[in-house]
C-alpha cells in the first residue's frame, strides 16, 4: 500500500517536472486565475484547514446513524446526476474543438484588472465589504475562546 | 501534441462537482464536509475558466476571482464555527450537532 502510494505520487511528481521542461508555453492562458488559485488554496485555505485538523485532533468519523434513504438512494441518484451531466455536454459539444496552449490570451494580469476595475467595478466593492464582514466575523469567533 | 477536448474539461468538471455532493452528503465529519463544499466550488470554477476559453471572454476569469474571494471568506468564519462547535461539543460529528432540532 504504502509502496504503491509512493509510486504513484512518484510518477506524478515526475511526469510535472518533465512538463515543466519541455513545455515551451510555460502558461496556457489563464495566468492570473492560475497564480491566485494556487496563492489562495495552497497559501491560505489548505493551511488553514491544516491548522484546524491538527488542533482538533479528530479521530476517525463514526460509521453510525445513516439514513436507510440514503444507503438506499444515495449511490444511483449520484450516478445518474454525472450520467445527465455528461450527456448534456456530450451533447451540446459532440465534437468540440481541443484546448491548445495560447489558445485564448485574455487571461492575463492587465485584461482581468482593466474588466475588474471598470465591468465589474460594484461586484468588487460589495467582494471586499464581505471579506471585511468576514474577517470581523472569524475575530469575533475566535475573541470568544480567549476570556 | 493531440489536443484535449473541451468536452473533458466540463466532464472532469462533472466528476469533481458530483464528488463533492457525494462527500457533503455521505460523510458524516463536519470538516470533511467543508472540504467538500470548497471541491463543489472549484469544479465550477474549471466549467468557468473552460467556457472562458471557449466563448473567447475574460468575464469567466472574473467569476472565479469572486467564487475564490467567497470561499476564501467562507473558509475563515466556517473554521472558526467548527472550532467554536468542537469547543463546546468535543464532537465533529454532524449528527450529534442537532440542538436545533425539535
Amino acid at each position: 500500500m504504502d509502496v504503491t502510494i509512493f509510486l504513484i505520487f512518484a510518477i506524478i511528481a515526475v511526469l510535472a517536472a518533465i512538463n515543466v521542461v519541455v513545455q515551451t508555453h510555460p502558461i496556457a492562458s489563464a495566468e492570473f486565475i492560475a497564480a491566485a488559485q494556487v496563492i489562495v488554496y495552497a497559501g491560505a485555505v489548505m493551511v488553514l484547514f491544516v491548522f484546524v485538523i491538527m488542533l482538533l485532533n479528530a479521530g476517525a468519523e463514526a460509521r453510525r446513524g445513516r439514513s436507510f434513504m440514503a444507503s438506499l438512494l444515495g449511490a444511483p441518484v449520484l450516478i445518474a446526476l454525472l450520467a445527465l451531466l455528461a450527456w448534456f455536454v456530450e451533447r451540446i459539444y459532440p465534437e468540440s474543438m481541443g484546448v491548445h496552449f495560447g489558445g485564448f490570451t485574455g487571461g492575463s494580469p492587465q485584461a482581468i484588472g482593466r474588466a475588474l476595475f471598470t465591468t465589474y467595478l460594484l461586484p468588487f466593492e460589495i467582494t471586499s465589504i464581505l471579506v471585511l464582514i468576514a474577517i470581523l466575523g472569524a475575530v469575533v469567533l475566535a475573541l470568544k475562546e480567549m476570556d | 501534441m493531440t489536443q484535449v477536448p473541451i468536452s473533458w474539461f466540463l466532464t472532469l468538471s462533472a466528476v469533481l462537482f458530483v464528488l463533492g455532493v457525494a462527500g457533503f452528503i455521505f460523510r458524516r465529519s463536519i470538516i470533511t464536509m467543508f472540504m467538500s463544499i470548497e471541491l463543489m466550488l472549484n469544479a465550477v470554477n474549471l466549467t468557468f475558466i473552460t467556457f472562458s476559453y471557449e466563448l473567447k471572454q475574460v468575464d469567466g476569469h472574473l467569476f472565479v476571482f469572486f467564487v475564490m474571494v467567497v470561499a476564501a471568506a467562507e473558509a475563515a468564519v466556517g473554521l472558526a464555527i467548527i472550532l467554536d462547535v468542537f469547543k463546546n461539543r468535543k464532537t465533529l460529528n454532524i449528527d450529534e450537532v442537532d440542538s436545533m432540532k425539535n
